[in-house]
């Protein structure tokens, strides 16, 4: 399917391209309410509560005003109808401001003033400096005599950086005036979301120079949404318009996540569903006997001896409406607002604030905050989230010679290019220009590099300390300054990095001789297996081994240089490759791999990643929560496991075992996870860390052959390490565990990571440097790893707990309620009397009882430093010890019991001639309410002010407001609170119902706490009584076992890890934080330290 | 990588350059309450502290059962069971034609005072087995009727007894048509023993929800009458006793005030009683019994309360005892890390 878009042609667009009308709203004025209403009422408990509110209009079973029910749905409806229709009014709104936008738009040959949504498809659009770019545009002309603009794009990908994007060949050095008239067709792709590619060819029409065929990548569009910067103007061809662009397509409301607590409250509201239907059953049938043998004696009654056909219906369906009130119509209100406020406090907190760059936490899902404290495994991407992903260069080594050791032997390095050695020379000139990087001059002279991998940051950054200095870049020349002189390269093309490929190179022509070289760096099995025929690599090989047991990550270096012809020819296929429309990348890599041989290997470089505060201690606190970690990263298996030894993610050699599973075949790959499942199913019954290992090439065949094995060596692998992984295998491994009934969380920062973030229960983002792409993805975004055990331990086991708790007292109390209603229909004839009146029932539903338990959100039972010593507590929510059907059953039978004695008390104290209807009901519902007061009272752990002041002051208002309904003669209720307050026999019947309601309830929560405490209970006991709380329960040392048959790794620590970190050369503010040792004789790279610091949050462009 | 989904709807091209960088959004203010750090007092449940509870319910309860009680026990009340006894021997095998027929109900009963009974002394029908709170009965009434003479024809809620011959009732519905009509006449050593039947229904009732310019109308005009009738020449605001009875009952026992006698009646004294049997009851074994009764600051005679103070006064003061045993005998330090074994590894597999 491809679209043509004809420049400047005005008309022939409209009818088959929108216009540049954008729309986010998801509704209209005229489909608001229908479609809004079919939205809310998809959800069960809704048409329930819809079903509720219809009988009730039916006058003939309603035991009570159809208000007390339409009430509360139609405030509920008209809650979330009104959030939704405010935030689709700020939609409108933004959108309103985007179109009626004032753009310069070409016109019948003249610019013309119009409005951004009036663009068409194939209408040229002028731009200014910082300009919005208001649709996907086809660069035609730009400022740049070179054809070339920048732009920002962070409100597409979040990456902060300028990009580069230049006019298409053809339309190089085009007139000014004429860029007006200018006609012709552009093939493109229909719309799609992928903001990376962008695979159509342009052709001109005459009078514009040839009829060629001009291929168009991405590099040659700017999106909308994105800035025009740096640039004085540009033009472009609108190719994408409206909600059809990149941005449009891309835009989408995510699927809805479910907690594992939303699961459960709907499940205990279905048996409670089933409990009512059984209770209705019985009543309806018990109501009927009744009617039929005695009501018909009960001539006052005047029951008409023949009733209508539905007769038999009418007491079930009025039982019906009287027990429908145990599913709380508030729960949902209450759970909304609980959840937003523990967004909110995870926005708020300012322990989760990263103080370098300013960025809180932030909570985009507000729905999900329970699941947080029931995490059983984190999926955790390395770069950028575990290690601060700000590369330093550590370490080279040139043709065998190494450069950096615990010696420090920097000086040397220097020397070398000082001595004009031709490896080093070479060496340091590849890691100068080869890439993509573009050097900025700032207004000082110092030159700020904006690079989009930081690897490649480090490496020019380095470069430039050795004296070889890339100064500038002059549309295809080079610049490099190089010992005072200038060295001029001509850049013929960029074999770009992708992550299949493994590898960039750079064709560069010497402008001094002539010579074209050919320069590439790239992964170790992407270069060495390439080096030409007569060079050893063995060499290498050990080096990048070596380096990577440091946990550093390598690069090789290599060059070759190109025949004048050879490089032509390969050339035109490189160019003809760029321009195919199918499955570009696959040609252009396939047309690279003809150029990319032969090499001749300069070197390795190693570039340490430090790793991020914390995270150690924050992988170690959470390991303790019973919180399984597996590491997936694209990086190497050596880097990996070193990274993962030096953040506790596996212990060393005595303690840990690590098993791996490799091989490149099918059997070979199933011996050894066969091997390695023997050997876990050995040693899970001690607890000693067992980890696996495997690469992305073994991930694939286990996954795709061997799944259940695989599978089952997931569930008894607390720790893994899976290492060159895509991103689609990372989000595989999540849906694995999610199958198998875990709670994942994922956490990346990367847009590699998003798949993975989308796919787990719980995704977060790291805000980092790789931009803001996984963060946005995310249900959550931290700035750093180490916020997670703050997320995790405080706020995820704070809002299970709560939650765990404000919905089952929401059951309690409606329960209770209900079976009042229901006891008390036993002593009326079983015809289905409701004891209350309409008012007092939807009170208490939406306000009485809603209000005190609302607080609960700030009930601490623990203090969050008690949570930090003791993370094992988190067990507690993760086994959803504190909801589940026998707690529930706990609450059930709570309020069957405070059911039972109120209405028992009730019906004593006010019998006889004090057995008015009326005054009988407010005692019983008084006694509910003082009743709940108490069991709220009872149920909070910790009282603020804000928790006394709702119970106590919702008791309080539970008289005000009835003395008021009591003082309005036309309510049922009057005068009636007034003479009650008056009556002694009321004050007394109420504190008999709180003595005789608590005092059991006291009795055994004293008992249970006291003589078999659960974990939590002693904590808080220890936590109170003072005291120092001692951590007993370490996961003691066990004795070693080694088996024999599992070749384990050597994963040996290094010894002493600080002094082998000392930079090599560059040295970051930072970098000083992890080396202790010695540094000193560095201290004359310090002046030009200046230049590394100047650090861009780049971000890397894969 | 290609995905870049928004992380919301509202990620288009106008909000975008406001949820794109959270990097300049404000920090979060610093409160106590957005952090979560409100001083808190964190009780917890030591022996101390539960045990000195449940004595000091005990404290409490018991002594105000011992008053309860007495002042309960200090009401005097004579019952007076009439249902029965009031039929003629004849129609014992069938009361039920009995009160359906035209024979004279009037029916002699001695009640003989046994203790001292101050004044006022108030004289109560009691029904049993009677479900005024049934809910075809319950509903079957018009507020607004009663209140205002201009809605006399509001008689929507009354049904079945809505109208007769076409015209609405005032007052509609069962319970009005359905008013208790057994009568007393007290007298004692011959002499006529006043009962006043003003004031006994409830002020605001009177004022409020009875309107002083509603009369009866088509009152027990149809084929079926129920119970008592009402003079069609008093406002309905001074139809005490049909107030009283529409003040409907919750529990299937209750009793009504019928009159107050305002006299003390000394032991011994003999009332002799004439009453109308005129209510059916029969049809439904409901008993029918005259209550005499004085009363006290709780009300009338009722031992529930006292009883039921005593009784958890009681438990609370053996739980305590118990609870303290319990801790003398086997003392337990409380927040002991030892119970805090995580050897078992929770988490583990």
């Amino acid at each position: 399917m491809k679209r043509y878009v004809y420049i400047n042609e005005n008309e022939s667009s409209h009818e088959l391209y929108c216009d540049n009308r954008i729309s986010n709203r998801k509704y209209t004025v005229l489909n608001f309410l229908p479609k809004n209403l079919w939205e809310q009422f998809s959800r069960f408990m809704n048409q329930y509560f819809l079903l509720i509110a219809c009988l009730q209009l039916w006058s003939l079973i309603t035991p009570v005003n159809p208000a007390s029910t339409w009430g509360p749905l139609i405030f509920i409806f008209a809650v979330s109808a009104s959030k939704e229709a405010w935030d689709d009014y700020n939609r409108y709104l933004s959108d309103k401001k985007a179109n009626e936008k004032l753009v310069w738009v070409v016109r019948q040959g003249i610019r013309k003033h119009i409005q951004a949504q009036d663009i068409h498809v194939g209408n040229i659009v002028w731009l200014r400096e910082n300009d919005e770019v208001p649709c996907d545009l086809v660069l035609i002309g730009t400022s740049d005599p070179q054809g070339l603009c920048y732009v920002e794009t962070s409100a597409l990908d979040g990456e902060t950086d300028l990009k580069t994007r230049g006019i298409p060949a053809t339309c190089m050095g085009i007139d000014f005036e004429l860029l007006h008239k200018i006609k012709g067709v552009i093939e493109c792709p229909n719309p799609d979301k992928d903001i990376r590619r962008f695979d159509a060819n342009l052709r001109l029409f005459p009078p514009f120079i040839d009829n060629d065929v001009c291929p168009l990548t991405i590099k040659n569009t700017i999106l909308q949404s994105c800035y025009l910067r740096n640039t004085e103007w540009a033009c472009g061809v609108a190719v994408h318009t409206g909600n059809e662009t990149k941005l449009g397509m891309s835009r989408g409301i995510p699927e809805p996540k479910l907690t594992a607590m939303d699961a459960m409250i709907d499940k205990l509201t279905g048996a409670i569903f089933v409990f009512q239907i059984v209770v209705v059953m019985v009543l309806g049938i018990a109501g009927n006997v009744w009617k039929d043998t005695e009501a018909r004696k009960q001539w006052y009654v005047l029951y008409p001896l023949e009733g209508p056909w539905y007769e038999l219906l009418v007491i079930p369906l009025r039982f019906e409406l009287l027990c429908s009130i145990m599913i709380p119509i508030s729960i949902k209100v209450s759970l909304d607002l609980v959840k937003s406020l523990y967004a909110k406090f995870i926005d708020w907190d300012s322990e989760m604030i990263d103080y370098e760059t300013g960025i809180p936490s932030h909570a985009t899902n507000t729905a999900i905050s329970e699941d947080l404290g029931q995490v059983e495994y984190i999926m955790t991407d390395k770069t950028g989230t575990l290690t601060e992903n700000r590369m330093i260069f550590r370490r080279c080594c040139i043709n065998g010679v190494f450069y950096g050791n615990e010696s420090g032997d920097a000086l040397k390095l220097l020397n070398a290019v000082a001595g004009s050695s031709p490896d080093v020379i070479q060496f340091v000139t590849v890691m100068a220009i080869c890439n993509t990087v573009i050097p900025i001059k700032s207004k000082t002279g110092a030159i700020l590099y904006k690079a989009q991998s930081q690897d490649e940051d480090a490496l020019v950054n380095a470069a430039a300390q050795l004296h070889m200095v890339y100064a500038n870049k002059n549309a295809n020349i080079l610049e490099i300054r190089f010992n005072g002189s200038i060295i001029k390269y001509e850049l013929l093309e960029i074999l770009e990095f992708t992550s299949d490929r493994k590898r960039m190179s750079v064709v560069v022509k010497d402008c001094q001789n002539g010579k074209i070289l050919l320069l590439s760096k790239g992964a170790d099995e992407a270069i060495l297996p390439y080096a030409y025929d007569g060079q050893q690599t063995r060499t290498f090989i050990e080096v990048v081994e070596q380096y990577a047991q440091l946990g550093l990550r390598t690069l090789c270096l290599a060059w070759r240089e190109l025949k004048e012809d050879e490089y032509q020819e390969w050339s035109l296929m490189f160019k003809e490759a760029s321009s195919t429309l199918v499955d570009r990348e696959w040609r252009i890599a396939e047309v690279c791999q003809r150029l990319e041989h032969e090499f001749e290997v300069l070197g390795v470089t190693a570039i340490e990643d430090c790793l991020q505060d914390g995270v150690p201690e924050t992988i170690e606190t959470l390991r303790k929560a019973g919180i399984n970690f597996w590491m997936l990263t694209g990086d190497k298996q050596n880097t990996a496991i070193q990274i993962a030894l030096s953040c506790n993610f596996i212990s060393p050699e005595p303690k840990g075992q690590l098993l791996l599973i490799d091989g490149k075949t099918e059997d070979e790959v199933c011996r050894s996870l066969e091997r390695v499942l023997l050997t876990m199913r050995i040693t899970s019954s001690e607890p000693k860390d067992v980890a696996f290992v495997v690469d992305g090439w073994a991930l694939e065949i286990a996954l795709k052959h061997y799944r259940k094995a695989f599978t089952e060596l997931a569930i008894l692998s607390r720790t893994a390490i899976c290492c060159r992984v895509t991103p689609s295998q990372k989000a595989q491994l999540v849906e694995l565990l999610k199958s198998c009934d875990y709670r994942t969380l994922a956490i990346g920062d990367g847009g590699n990571d998003v798949r993975m973030i989308q796919q787990a229960d719980i995704g977060v983002g790291i805000s980092g440097r790789e931009g803001l792409q996984a963060a946005r993805a995310a249900d959550y975004s931290i700035g750093k790893f180490r916020f997670l055990k703050r997320l995790i331990l405080v706020h995820g086991r704070y809002s299970y707990n709560r939650t765990a708790f404000l919905s089952q007292y929401s059951f309690y109390k409606s329960l209770v309620i209900c079976f009042i209603q229901i006891f008390f229909s036993f002593i009326s004839g079983v015809s289905g009397t409701s004891l209350f009146n309409s008012v007092s029932l939807m009170a208490y539903n939406v306000f009485y009882t809603s209000v005190p338990v609302l607080v609960s959100v700030l009930d601490k039972d623990l203090s969050e430093g008690t949570v930090m010593q003791h993370p094992q507590i988190l067990f507690y929510c993760q086994a959803g010890r504190l909801l589940n059907p026998s707690t529930f059953a706990g609450w059930f039978g709570r309020s069957l019991f405070h059911a039972i004695i109120v209405f028992v008390i009730t019906i004593h104290a006010y019998a006889y001639e004090k057995s008015e209807m009326e005054e009988l009901s407010m005692v019983a519902l008084s006694g509910c309410i003082w009743l709940q007061a108490f069991v709220v009272a009872l149920e909070t752990n910790s009282f603020t002010v804000l928790q006394h002041l709702a119970i106590w002051g919702n008791l309080v208002a539970f008289y005000v407001i009835n003395w008021i309904i009591s003082a309005i003669p036309a309510s049922g209720m009057y005068t009636i609170m007034f003479r009650l307050c008056r009556q002694p026999s009321y004050w007394i019947t109420m504190f008999l119902i709180v003595a005789a309601g608590m005092g059991p309830v006291l009795a055994l929560k004293y008992l249970r706490y006291t003589y078999r405490p659960s974990k939590i209970n002693t904590l808080q006991q220890a936590e109170r009584m003072g005291g120092p709380i001692l951590t007993l329960g370490n996961i003691e040392p066990q004795p070693r076992s080694i088996e024999k048959e599992v070749s384990p790794l050597s994963i040996t620590q290094p010894k002493s890890r600080s002094p082998v970190y000392e930079p090599l050369l560059s040295d970051s503010p930072n970098s000083s934080r992890r080396s202790l040792g010695p540094g000193t004789p560095f201290d004359f790279f310090q002046l030009q330290s200046r230049l590394s610091s100047n650090y861009s949050r780049n971000c890397k462009d894969n | 990588m290609s995905s870049n989904t928004p992380s919301s709807s509202a990620g288009g091209v106008g909000s975008a350059d406001s949820s794109a960088p959270r990097r300049n959004s404000k920090r979060p203010k610093y409160s106590k309450f957005t952090q979560q750090e409100l001083p808190a007092c964190k009780p917890i449940l030591t022996p101390r502290w539960v045990i000195s509870a449940f004595i000091l319910v005990s404290i409490v309860f018991i002594p105000i059962g011992v008053v309860s009680l007495f002042a309960s026990q200090d009401v005097v009340e004579i019952i007076d069971r009439y249902e029965t006894e009031c039929v003629p021997q004849d129609f014992r095998n069938n009361k039920v034609s009995f009160i359906q027929s035209d024979a004279n109900k009037t029916c002699t009963r001695r009640l003989t005072v046994t203790k001292r009974m101050k004044q006022p002394i108030y004289v109560y029908y009691q029904l049993d087995n009677f479900y005024q709170n049934h809910r075809r009965y319950v509903k079957s009434r018009s507020d607004s009727q009663l209140k205002d003479n201009s809605s006399w024809n509001d008689v929507s809620s009354c049904k079945p007894e809505d109208d007769s011959n076409g015209q609405p009732i005032v007052p509609c519905g069962l319970i009005a048509w359905s008013l208790f009509n057994d009568t007393y006449n007290f007298s004692l050593n011959n002499q006529q023993l006043a009962v006043n039947k003003t004031e006994i229904s409830w002020k605001s009732d009177r004022d409020s929800k009875f309107g002083n310019d509603v009369f009866p109308r088509n009152f027990q005009n149809g084929t079926l009458i129920g119970g008592k009738s009402l003079d069609p020449t008093v406002p309905l605001s001074e139809q005490e006793d049909l107030i009283v009875w529409m003040r409907t009952a919750a529990l299937p026992t209750f009793r009504k005030l019928y009159g107050k006698i305002e006299r003390d009646l000394q032991p011994n004294e003999v009332i002799h009683v004439t009453l109308e049997n005129n209510y059916n009851t029969y049809s439904f074994n409901g008993k029918k019994k005259l209550v005499l009764s004085t009363t006290s600051w709780l009300g009338g005679k009722n031992d529930f309360l006292g009883i039921a103070y005593l009784t958890v006064g009681g438990l609370c003061f053996f739980l305590a005892l118990s609870f303290t045993v319990v801790y003398l005998v086997k003392p337990r330090r409380l927040g002991d890390p030892s119970y805090l074994s995580w050897n078992r590894n929770p988490g583990g597999q």
